[in-house]
Parts: structure tokens; C-alpha cells; sequence
């Protein structure tokens, strides 16, 4: 009797939750928790002072900094013009605009060494673009931070145009007859309300960017300590056969990732506090 | 502040929302934009707040043309009527924002801004309710707050859109009081949209009754209810019955029935119509000349007005009356019941000027 009335309590409207929670948590084992824990696990054989050693490692080090560096540098550009496009999409009608709303797809769909072979001959020194400047471009983080804002360009653009779609022309409308300047009204109006959608997208370009691999190894040049990313690194050992140190390096670049995203969700959850409740 | 509208004009794609308007609207006065939707109302409140350009004619404001001002220089107060309230702010920073805005040079102390906005807020009785976010108020609180950030600007014109419609029927009436209350004591020049003639006939000064982009009829309410320019007047404004016949020697006739109309000359061969109010329609249990035999086909109870739904017996048409309960008990009317109806006075519109 008394099992039948905590049911009763408990009871949802949509049913099927514990058998839809049980499959989430399968899912989620299989597909992240497991082959990840298997990175941890490879990493156990060696002992503390190697692992200290392998991840301490100057050109390591390096390749820390250049991946995070890169990573970041291209999350924000995206950010920004990700905005900027969705902006454009979503508000003015132009000729073409569902060519280039779906052009904006295409870094998805494009195999990462293709855009890597195209930016790199783009922007070579002696490439179509690259002529033009008396600095180099490809070959120097410089070079990375394109490729890697090449690929993550969607995911601003198409976390941000739903939401900016969903603002009330009424709101604005209102900042206007209450004496706000058009600037105004976007930077305290519009753009508080965009804010969760940009920090999403920017976290998945961020996201996106740490791992990329194929696009960035064609225009980087791979220097070791100026433009060699971590997930090259990984890979150098991996042909080495020296497994234990290339997931000894995944591990870093996973927790810290994970710690990198896990604050971005936070501050995610704070903004949307304010208002979505 | 004084509103003149000469002759606008508005077409959105093939659709002609207003058609050659002219309006003149004196300081002070409160002034509800009454019509069906697609009439043109909202159309032309936005058009006067600048939130729409009008293609043709002039919208002045004590006599200065505003048809080219940005909405942010003609100090117009707007309510919306999904009231547009700003999401991700608190009450208190929602009736500030106006304030906040402005220009440094004309920009209050922040000491002065808290103050004036908790005088607001004070006087939409929301002061404890600064801190929250507008997702937590009931539709009658958004509202409020929306009133309340528009009049923190000080305007000397208050628009609304239909500030009452979505919200049940007491909140609405209490909220209209209240909107005729504070018009009053701000001493400002208010006209707001709506589609409900028994709201327009309650607050407002005058009342302009729009159809298909142009002003059908401006008068007080009880000039426009007692009479009506037109039968889209007639008809929107509460209900009304139908009387179909021939004018003749002043008389309307149909068959048996013929009443006298004052004031006419007219004479139709056929297809003249009389509309006549509900209260306005006699019920009588014996037959007097010139009335018209009906039956009681259903009564309603409702308070201290009765409505009884009447079947016309020469043609078969419906007719709506209403009696004081007092009269209905005095009567002894059933369902069933032969009667005999009169309409006390009625309007003969003849249909080749106006159409319905």
C-alpha cells in the first residue's frame, strides 16, 4: 500500500522516464564515459614521475599553449561574426540569403583535410591571399587561428539565429518609444538575450577547435614549440608506438577541457537564471 | 499635448490599412481607437507613436510635425499589448530603462531615478515586487509594470495597444478604471486601441469607431451609442435587431407592422432597414396595431436584466430583447408564449448609401 502511494506522489504526466533515464545513461556510458575512461586507464601503467614527466615536457608545453591559445582565439572570432551572421541572416532580406544560409553549413560537411589543403594553398606565402601580406600567415598560429575558425564557424551562427529569430520586434520597438538609440536598444536589449546562445556556440567552436586535427596539421607547418598543436603531438607518439605517453597528454587536454567547459556551463546556467525560468 | 492626423494614409503590400484619416484629438483627452481587427486602429496608434511610417499625410503634435521623427523623439509613452517587457531585467530596471537611457546631460541621478521609479511602482501597487523578473508576474502585474515604464518618461502622449485584451474580464475592469484614473491625475492626452465597444464606452472621452482603414463615426460614447452614424456603428456597438421593410409617408412597413421614423422623407419601394437595441424592443401580450407577433423561443435569466430570444411569426426572423427582471415577472412570460413586439425607437438605414 505504501509503495503504491509513493508511486502516486511521483507521478509524471509524460511516463516513460525511467526506462528513457536508463537508455541515457547507457547511451552516455558507451559513447563518452567508457572510451574515455580507457584513455585514463592506458595512462595507469605509467608511473606518477613519467606521467609528470611526458606532460611537463617543453615542447609539451608549447603545444599546450599554441592549442589553447588557437582554440580560444578562434571561440571568440566565431563568436563575434558568428553573431554578426546570424544577425544578417535572420533580420535583412537580401538576394541569395538562402544560398548563404546554407553555405554556412559547409565547414560541417567538408572533410577537415580538404579545408586544411584549401587555406593552406589560400594563404601560403605565395598563395592567392597570402601574397598580399609581408607577414606570414599560414605556417604561424596565425594560420591555425583560420582553420580552426573555419571549422567552428556553424556553431555560432546556428545557436544564435533561433533565438535572435524569437525575439519580439515589440521589445525593441518599445526600448525605441522609451528614448533608446538603436545602439542602445541592441547592446541592452537584444544582446543580454543572445548571451546563453553565444556562450553555447562559442563553447562547442572552443570545443570543437581543441580537438581539430585534419584541417590545422596542413597549415600549421608543425614546428615543434611555435606551431604544433597537442593533438599532433598525440599523434607523432602514437606512430612512435609510445601509447601510454599519447594518452597521457589526451588526459591532460581532457581535463582541462572538461574543466574549461564545466565553467562555461556554469556561467551558462548563472545567465540563464536571470531570466529563463 | 494636442494630436493632429491629416489626411494618413497607410498600405501594407496591396492592403490598404488606412485610408485618408483625419483625426483631431485635444490636450487631455483620452481617446479609444474602436474597431474589428484589420480595421486600421493599431495601424494608426503606431502610426502616431512612429513605429510605422504613414505613405501619405502628417502627424502633428501641438501643431509641430512630427511625421519624420524618430518614435524616440516624440516622447510618446507606448503599451503593447503583449506588454514587451524587457525579459532578462527586474521590475525596478524595467520602468527604469526609459530613465537610464537618456543622454548623460539629460540623465538623472541614480538617487532620483530610484526614487521616481518607486514612486511608479508605488502607484501600480507593485513596489514589492521591484526585484522580480517579469516571467514571475501574472499577465495583470506585466501590464502594470508596462504602464509603469511607460509613463516613467514622462510623456505627454499615452498610446495603447490593446492593453487589456489578453487578460480575464475582472482584471480588465479593474484595470480600466484604473488607466481612466491615472489619465486623470497625469494630465496627459491617452488613446488606446480595442475591439471591445463595452470597454471604449466605459473610460473614454470620445471614441472613434474605424472600419476598413477609415473613421466611421467620432462622438462621445453615448453620442455614438444612442446614435449611430452608420449600421457597422449600430452593429458594433452592441447588439442589435434587424427590421427589414419599405419606407413610406415616414412610416417603415412590412406586412402587418408599420412604426413611424421620425425625421425622414425618404421613400424606398423596398429594402429599407430599421435597427432597433434589444432594450428597445416592447413585448406586449395583447395585440396593438402596428406591432409585429412573435414567440418566446428561449429566456435567459441573467441578474436584473432578462433576455428573451423571440422567433418573429411573419418571417421566421430571430429577435433579441431585453427587459428588466422586474417588467419580465409583471409580464408572465413563458417559452412558448404568443406575444406581440414593438420596437420603441429605432434607425432606418437605407441600404443603397450604406452597406453592411
Amino acid at each position: 500500500m505504501s509503495s503504491l502511494t509513493i508511486n502516486k506522489k511521483s507521478r509524471r504526466i509524460i511516463p516513460g522516464f525511467h526506462l528513457s533515464l536508463g537508455y541515457t545513461m547507457l547511451y552516455v556510458s558507451l559513447l563518452v564515459v567508457l572510451p574515455l575512461s580507457m584513455i585514463f586507464l592506458q595512462t595507469m601503467s605509467l608511473s606518477w614521475q613519467e606521467f609528470w614527466h611526458i606532460i611537463t615536457d617543453r615542447r609539451v608545453v608549447a603545444s599546450y599553449k599554441i592549442s589553447f591559445g588557437t582554440a580560444l582565439a578562434a571561440g571568440l572570432i566565431n563568436a563575434l561574426f558568428g553573431t554578426i551572421i546570424a544577425w544578417v541572416l535572420v533580420r535583412y532580406q537580401f538576394p541569395f540569403k538562402r544560398l548563404i544560409d546554407g553555405l554556412v553549413d559547409l565547414p560541417f560537411a567538408l572533410p577537415t583535410a580538404v579545408a586544411g589543403i584549401a587555406l593552406t594553398s589560400l594563404y601560403a606565402p605565395k598563395g592567392w591571399i597570402g601574397q598580399f601580406f609581408d607577414f606570414k600567415i599560414a605556417f604561424t598560429p596565425l594560420g591555425i587561428i583560420i582553420a580552426l575558425t573555419f571549422i567552428g564557424l556553424p556553431f555560432v551562427v546556428r545557436t544564435v539565429q533561433p533565438v535572435l529569430q524569437n525575439i519580439q520586434v515589440e521589445v525593441e520597438e518599445a526600448s525605441a518609444s522609451l528614448g533608446a538609440t538603436r545602439w542602445q536598444t541592441i547592446w541592452k536589449v537584444i544582446f543580454p538575450e543572445l548571451i546563453p546562445a553565444i556562450l553555447t556556440g562559442f563553447s562547442l567552436a572552443f570545443a570543437r577547435a581543441l580537438g581539430e586535427y585534419g584541417s590545422v596539421v596542413f597549415i600549421a607547418g608543425n614546428m615543434p614549440m611555435k606551431t604544433e598543436i597537442t593533438p599532433l603531438l598525440i599523434m607523432t607518439k602514437l606512430e612512435q608506438y609510445d601509447y601510454a605517453g599519447a594518452t597521457a597528454i589526451a588526459v591532460v587536454m581532457l581535463v582541462t577541457s572538461f574543466v574549461l567547459l564545466f565553467t562555461i556551463n556554469i556561467i551558462q546556467w548563472l545567465a540563464n537564471r536571470r531570466f529563463v525560468h | 499635448m494636442s494630436i493632429h492626423i491629416q489626411n494618413v494614409s497607410k498600405k501594407f503590400g496591396s492592403f490598404q490599412a488606412l485610408q485618408d484619416v483625419s483625426l483631431h484629438i485635444q490636450s487631455g483627452e483620452l481617446v479609444a481607437l474602436l474597431g474589428p481587427s484589420g480595421s486600421g486602429k493599431t495601424s494608426l496608434l503606431r502610426v502616431i507613436a512612429g513605429l510605422e511610417t504613414s505613405d501619405v499625410g502628417e502627424i502633428l503634435f501641438d501643431g509641430q510635425s512630427m511625421t519624420e521623427r524618430h518614435p524616440k523623439e516624440r516622447n510618446v509613452g507606448f503599451v503593447f499589448q503583449h506588454y514587451a517587457l524587457f525579459r532578462h531585467m527586474t521590475v525596478f530596471d524595467n520602468v527604469a530603462y526609459g530613465l537610464k537611457v537618456r543622454p548623460r546631460k539629460t540623465r538623472p541621478p541614480k538617487a532620483e531615478i530610484k526614487n521616481k521609479v518607486m514612486e511608479l511602482l508605488q502607484l501600480v501597487k507593485l513596489e514589492n515586487f521591484a526585484e522580480r523578473y517579469p516571467t514571475q508576474l501574472s499577465g495583470g502585474q506585466r501590464q502594470r509594470v508596462a504602464l509603469a515604464r511607460a509613463l516613467a518618461v514622462e510623456p505627454k502622449v499615452l498610446l495603447l495597444d490593446e492593453p487589456f485584451g489578453a487578460l480575464d474580464a475582472k482584471v480588465r475592469k479593474e484595470l480600466r478604471r484604473w488607466l481612466r484614473k491615472l489619465h486623470d491625475d497625469f494630465h496627459i492626452t491617452s488613446i488606446f486601441v480595442t475591439h471591445d465597444q463595452e470597454e471604449a464606452l466605459d473610460v473614454a472621452d470620445r471614441i472613434v469607431v474605424m472600419n476598413n482603414g477609415k473613421i466611421e463615426q467620432i462622438g462621445s460614447p453615448d453620442e455614438v451609442y444612442t446614435n449611430p452614424k452608420s449600421p457597422f456603428v449600430y452593429d458594433f456597438l452592441g447588439n442589435v435587431n434587424l427590421f427589414k421593410g419599405r419606407l413610406h409617408n415616414g412610416k417603415l412597413m412590412h406586412g402587418e407592422f408599420s412604426i413611424d421614423v421620425p425625421n425622414t422623407e425618404a421613400h424606398t419601394e423596398d429594402h429599407a432597414v430599421g435597427y432597433v437595441r434589444p432594450h428597445d424592443i416592447q413585448i406586449e401580450k395583447t395585440n396593438i396595431a402596428g406591432t409585429v407577433p412573435a414567440k418566446v423561443s428561449h429566456i435567459h435569466l441573467l441578474g436584473p436584466i432578462v433576455q428573451i430570444e423571440l422567433r418573429r411569426e411573419d418571417t421566421e426572423e430571430f429577435l433579441e430583447a431585453e427587459l428588466p427582471k422586474e417588467q419580465f415577472i409583471n409580464l408572465q412570460l413563458a417559452i412558448g408564449d404568443h406575444v406581440f413586439v414593438k420596437p420603441k425607437q429605432l434607425k432606418v438605414f437605407i441600404p443603397e448609401d450604406f452597406s453592411i
